[in-house]
């Protein structure tokens, strides 16, 4: 097979530019085989740019973009039956039915996926014989999803794959992309919610304003520029000189301490032991951990762009 | 279990072409006001025009001067009209984009496009031929294939202009054009009466006055086509299509 070795996505330096404003400034990023990469950003970071770009439908203006070792633009043809496509909106006939439109992408494929058990999967065999226009939003990026997989392609690219998705239709798509990963199939996904990327995805990829703001697995984005914070609940009005230096504390509210800097086993240890040795009455001790939400918030939106790699 | 290890491949191209030619005309035939375009207005000319004195026509041969014409309406509504509606929407929705992107591919997508188009143009001509052979319609055998030909270069300008109009305009600006250049031309002349002789420029500004008027001379008196009439549906065979494969837009 061509470009069998090579990773499922490799895109270098890659520009994207609508008249004077450029969507994607100089993105580099590679999705292993096998793996599932979650671009994160806000709108208008860039990320359906830099898709589309994956997908073969612009040609970039600067960079190079290598999708199963290919060329997708210039190998358009070989590349599309190998991939799975999952726009953010539309692409699909109004009126016809939910059915007819599966098991018309199931009759492009040579050995496609059983298109019943797909609409099972998903939840919509009930509306098989509805018209694609009088589904509901959720429903149509169920159908949209099913729509991508039903080749059984060895990469997928999902643009906002649980947007306007309720509560369980959304679990239900992650515990479908999770399977994915785990029968080998490698997925590139767009999202701007957190705890999408953090649950699913082997690598993250923050985007801001075009450009590249952090990369990482979700465990080392949080804990690479982890400050833990410890919460201590004490009588109120202690004077916290003795912790300064080493910790920055604060007390937001009387009587509700926050310890934050280097906490590890030894460093909580010694701040409650410095409590202990001032004489505090401790009623409550919490520790939290940054999450991917803080790490993203301030990437996004205090940081100046480029200053963040 | 694994149920999605990957397994790609392309299904044989005429699978692929078979299934996506079925749904292209599945959806005509669900889209009304297509189906009254295409096949209601013709037969309500042919009928009107070609039965009752409700116009003036320029013979006392009522059918084998309408029924020449209303076969050329046909054509023009569906490769024309009806393509460019279709095709406009189907660009807005990002069908074209989809569809494009898939294992059928943009040439596939066009083929497809265009033998549809083909399928409905024969069954259209062969329904309106047989109804107006049942109300008396007689026409002249010998000269078949300079109408076929004439036809084919009709549909294949229609068919340019359509992709032209539905790539450079907004769907609803489409619909709005491509419905009054229907009705312009059905209006000018040609079928229901007599066209402005406008010389060899009208044959060109009025190719269904042009094309109605060729299968005139072939079906109704068996005889050549006109040469101005020849250049002027070839003019458009050549240029709409060739403007089209530069304007063309998939999204």
């Amino acid at each position: 097979m061509v470009g069998g070795d090579a990773a499922a996505v490799e895109v270098t330096d890659v520009v994207v530019r609508y008249g004077d404003t450029t969507a994607v400034d100089g993105v580099s990023l590679r999705l292993p085989r096998g793996r599932v990469l979650a671009l994160l950003g806000h709108n208008g970071a860039g990320k359906t740019s830099l898709l589309q770009v994956c997908e073969g439908f612009r040609r970039p203006d600067g960079g190079r973009a290598r999708v199963l070792g290919l060329d997708p633009v210039g190998d358009h043809d070989a590349l599309m039956p190998r991939l799975g496509i999952m726009l953010q909106s539309g692409g699909v006939y109004p009126w016809a039915t939910a059915g007819e439109i599966l098991r018309l992408f199931a009759s492009f494929a040579a050995d496609p996926l059983d298109t019943d058990m797909l609409l099972d999967r998903l939840g919509l065999r009930r509306f098989e014989r509805t018209r694609f226009r009088r589904l509901s939003g959720g429903e149509q990026q169920r159908l949209s999803l099913a729509v991508a997989l039903v080749g059984r392609p060895e990469l997928v690219f999902l643009d906002e794959p649980t947007a306007g998705m309720d509560t369980e239709a959304r679990h239900t798509t992650w515990q479908l992309i999770e399977e994915l990963r785990a029968d080998g199939v490698s997925v590139l996904l767009t999202t701007h919610l957190l705890d999408e990327a953090e649950r699913l995805a082997d690598d993250v990829v923050i985007m801001r304003s075009g450009r590249v703001a952090a990369t990482g697995t979700p465990a080392e984005l949080t804990s690479a520029a982890a400050v833990d914070v410890l919460e201590v609940r004490a009588e109120p009005g202690l004077d916290l000189a003795g912790l300064r230096g080493r910790w920055s504390v604060a007390e937001p509210s009387p009587g509700q301490y926050t310890i934050s800097g280097a906490l590890d086993t030894a460093g909580l240890a010694e701040v409650l032991t410095w409590f202990a040795s001032a004489g505090a009455d401790v009623t409550a001790v919490n520790t939290r951990r940054r999450t991917l939400e803080d790490v993203y918030l301030s990437l996004t939106t205090q940081t100046p762009v480029g200053a963040a790699q | 279990m694994s149920t999605f290890a990957p397994a790609p491949g392309r299904a044989p191209m005429r699978t692929i072409l078979a299934t996506q030619i079925r749904m292209e005309l599945l959806l005509t035939a669900r889209r009304g006001e297509a189906v009254v375009l295409a096949m209601g207005v013709p037969l309500l000319v042919l009928l009107g025009a070609g039965l009752f004195d409700v116009t003036n026509l320029p013979t006392e041969d009522r059918l084998g001067y309408v029924v020449p014409g209303v076969l050329a309406l046909t054509v023009m509504s569906t490769a024309f009209t009806g393509q460019a509606i279709t095709t406009g929407y189907e660009r807005s929705y990002g069908v074209l984009k989809r569809l494009g992107a898939s294992p059928l591919t943009r040439p596939g997508l066009l083929l497809a496009k265009t033998a549809a188009v083909l399928v409905q143009i024969v069954v259209q001509v062969l329904v309106l031929a047989l109804v107006g052979l049942a109300v008396g319609w007689r026409p002249e055998a010998g000269a078949l294939l300079p109408a076929l030909g004439v036809t084919v270069l009709a549909a294949a300008g229609y068919s340019g202009l359509a992709l032209l109009l539905a790539s450079v305009l907004k769907p609803e600006t489409t619909t709005g054009a491509a419905t009054l250049i229907y009705v312009v031309m059905l209006s000018v002349g040609g079928i229901m009466f007599g066209a402005p002789d406008l010389g060899p420029a009208g044959w060109f500004l009025l190719p269904l006055a042009a094309h109605a008027e060729a299968l005139r001379e072939t079906l109704m008196h068996g005889g050549s086509v006109p040469a101005g009439i020849w250049l002027a549906l070839l003019a458009w065979a050549v240029l709409w299509p060739a403007v089209a494969a530069r304007k063309f837009r998939w999204e």
